[in-house]
């Protein structure tokens, strides 16, 4: 197969400033949780059963009408006492997550194989614990200063999650939390892949964590992005996006039986801080440089977890270029109205729904949405369909114009 | 073979530096080679010619800084920036907006303003050089405490590797401001910037031999002695022992990249001598 991304018929292929090929990395574990339950069980048999994880806002101490994806019991589950010291929502979300799908007994075994300084860990959020500095303000002593419970430095700064998880899963290594927001986790697959291929590390932990705070939600309705109801993703009748947490986590390792990272393409959109380039040079120019990295042509591609946000201007432009670059057979969808978006780590948790997607043979529709926006093309579904797939790609473009795509498979491509 | 030890070479075709007193890399770098004092008079931020002047003004200080150095690094390598990909680190983002955020989601949620919020994210001083630029090259933006700065440098190294094509470096921090100042103290501005490629130009500085090793803290390269005006209480004043080799006669210098990983670099400088 030429190396280079070719196009249907007609169609310009995406340009590509990739030089070639990447060896495949073994997926050799990998977990979610979010608002539809804890581990991939869950996870999948919520998409399988079409059933939302959306709940009306109950999270916001001064109410905003919006509904969010929410994890249960975060609350009351403290971390254990050796980890208290970075004990915040997200670290806690962070390490229910650890602890689904033998996830921790996996790290624990490729630790044993390759010394707990070969195994690096990349991770991303867009804003980590910063929830826990908005409780020390809401807080704060009459001196001014933050309460005593969360005088903790390291849980006010964004490696809070990376020096977590590196910790909990007693790593030594290269670690790095990653924060080009939406695009974070994603982008943490290629910085992995990098960093194995040039002999730094022999695994790497990759994934990433958000969790629900005031910055974002009331952020997001500062710009009038956020919606009432739960988000409809490429409905014509969209009003914005749902907010949701969760976090998620996979091993990459050389070799393995698979499902493979077959390939990743980044790139900026060099146009605006938090609206998407008109045409989606960007998100083209990463969907090239994923399709040319892992060999795969559009007609390749079984499914794309889009990016999907159901804001006004992302949809469009996500819609037109599916409909330009990829046929009719292959299947598109955004998963948001089930999980709601993660932000930093929609990377993972699509990744992940695109792994369960090719395991359990089903291709998820778009959940709350009735009637698709005209720009969508033939690709886009709102039905769940069974489907045997192959390829898949996970699309998560974030503000400041920071793109990711991953591109996922069974098999290995010759 | 276990590759840790495997040692990789890139050269340094560009340099920048910006911290208040020491406003560029010529007059930091006779500063961090300890020949000259620290000039007395500061600038309290730079004012990055990039941006237009409306922006240059509204400009967080994050970005104001990144902007500066990454500008003057691609000058000085002689290199178009909107081909070329990027590494950005920072320790804390942007503090200001941090406090800001906070101070005004516990009181009025409702009024977060909103071009302040989307400056919030960690990456937006990346967002913007991308924009001022023109640049479709991807870039990231990483954070490992008080280890950035290394694990920064290290994926810029890896880029080159893996790629073949080099790669801009810029680091900085800002100050902190407000009750959160007390968690992540960081005094000023600091902001660094590396063009680094794989092969030497007519305008490369030094070459730079890298590998990574465990290890701890201990084995960790010092920077020279604080001296008034000396910008070493900036959360990113980890990154002066490299700088300060940069400017004198290379040498090794040990950075970490966590608490029991080092990035071990053998710089060498045009003053680097090299008789056995």
């Amino acid at each position: 197969m030429a190396v280079g991304a070719r196009s249907v018929a007609g169609s310009p292929a995406p340009p590509s400033r990739c030089l070639g090929r990447i060896p495949p990395l073994a997926i050799t574990a990998y977990t979610v949780c979010s608002a539809l339950g804890a581990g991939r069980a869950a996870n999948f048999q919520a998409l399988r059963m079409r059933r939302s994880g959306l709940r009306p806002n109950d999270f916001t101490g001064v109410p905003l009408a919006t509904w969010i994806g929410r994890v249960d019991g975060l609350e009351t589950k403290p971390l254990p006492e050796p980890f208290a010291a970075w004990d915040c929502r997200n670290n806690r979300l962070a390490w229910l997550a650890l602890q689904q799908d033998g996830f921790s007994d996996a790290v624990a075994g490729a630790r044993a194989r390759y010394g707990p300084d070969r195994v690096a860990v990349f991770v991303g959020t867009s804003t980590s614990s910063i929830g826990a500095s908005e409780e020390a303000y809401r807080q704060l002593t009459p001196e001014g200063l933050y309460p005593e419970a969360l005088r903790r430095p390291i849980i006010h700064t964004v490696h809070s999650l990376g020096e977590f998880v590196q910790h909990a899963l007693g790593l030594t290594g290269v670690c790095a939390t990653t924060a080009t927001a939406c695009s974070s986790s994603a982008k943490a697959f290629a910085q992995a892949e990098r960093m194995i291929r040039c002999g730094v590390a022999d695994a790497a932990v990759v994934g990433g964590v958000d969790s629900l705070c005031a910055s974002v939600l009331f952020g997001f309705n500062s710009l009038e992005l956020i919606s009432a109801e739960p988000c409809r993703p490429f409905d014509i009748a969209r009003h914005g996006i749902s907010v949701g947490e969760a976090g998620g986590f996979a091993l990459l390792e050389r070799d393995g039986p698979g499902p493979w990272l077959l390939g990743y393409g980044e790139s900026s959109d060099a146009h605006h801080m938090s609206s998407p380039h008109p045409e989606g040079l960007g998100a083209r120019l990463a969907l090239g440089d994923a399709l040319a990295r892992s060999g795969l042509t559009a007609a390749d591609i079984g499914y794309i977890n889009l990016h999907g946000t159901a804001s006004a201007r992302n949809d469009e432009v996500e819609a037109r270029l599916i409909a330009e670059l990829f046929p009719a057979t292959t299947r598109a969808s955004s998963t948001k109205g089930w999980t709601g978006h993660a932000l930093g780590a929609a990377g993972i948790v699509e990744a992940v729904i695109s792994l369960l997607a090719i395991d359990g043979g089903l291709a998820p529709g778009t959940l709350n949405t009735t009637e698709l926006d005209p720009a969508c093309g033939p690709q886009i579904r709102i039905d769940n369909e069974a489907l045997s797939l192959r390829f898949a790609l996970s699309q998560s473009f974030g503000f400041g114009g920071s793109n990711c795509v991953l591109a996922l498979g069974t098999e290995r491509v010759a | 073979m276990n590759a840790t030890g495997a040692a990789r070479t890139v050269f340094v075709n560009g340099i920048s530096f910006w911290a208040p007193q020491l406003p560029g890399w010529d007059v930091a770098a006779a500063v961090l080679r300890g020949v000259a004092q620290v000039p007395t008079v500061a600038q309290r931020r730079p004012s990055p010619e990039l941006l237009p002047p409306a922006e240059r003004r509204r400009a967080p200080d994050t970005v104001a800084v990144a902007a500066e150095v990454a500008m003057r690094a691609c000058v000085a390598a002689a290199v178009d920036p909107a081909g070329l990909a990027s590494v950005f680190s920072s320790v804390h983002g942007d503090l200001a907006i941090t406090d800001y955020m906070c101070e005004t989601l516990a009181r009025t949620p409702l009024l977060v303003s909103p071009t302040r919020f989307h400056n919030s994210v960690h990456n937006a001083a990346a967002g913007y050089w991308c924009i001022a630029t023109g640049c479709h090259a991807p870039y990231v933006m990483v954070s490992a405490f008080g280890h950035s700065f290394a694990t920064g440098l290290l994926e810029a190294f890896a880029q080159i590797a893996s790629d073949g094509a080099p790669v801009l470096y810029v680091a900085y921090d800002i100050e902190a401001c407000g009750p959160l100042a007390t968690m992540g103290p960081s005094r000023s501005l600091l902001g660094v910037g590396l063009v680094l490629a794989p092969e030497s130009s007519a305008r490369t500085v030094a070459q730079l031999t890298w590998s990574v090793r465990p290890g701890d803290g201990s084995a960790a390269t010092r920077p020279r002695a604080a001296r008034p005006g000396y910008p070493d209480d900036n959360a990113m004043s980890h990154c002066l022992p490299l700088f300060e080799t940069l400017a004198g006669a290379g040498g090794p210098v040990t950075l970490t990249l966590g608490p029991r990983s080092l990035l071990e670099l053998a710089v060498q400088t045009a003053q680097t001598d090299v008789r056995p």
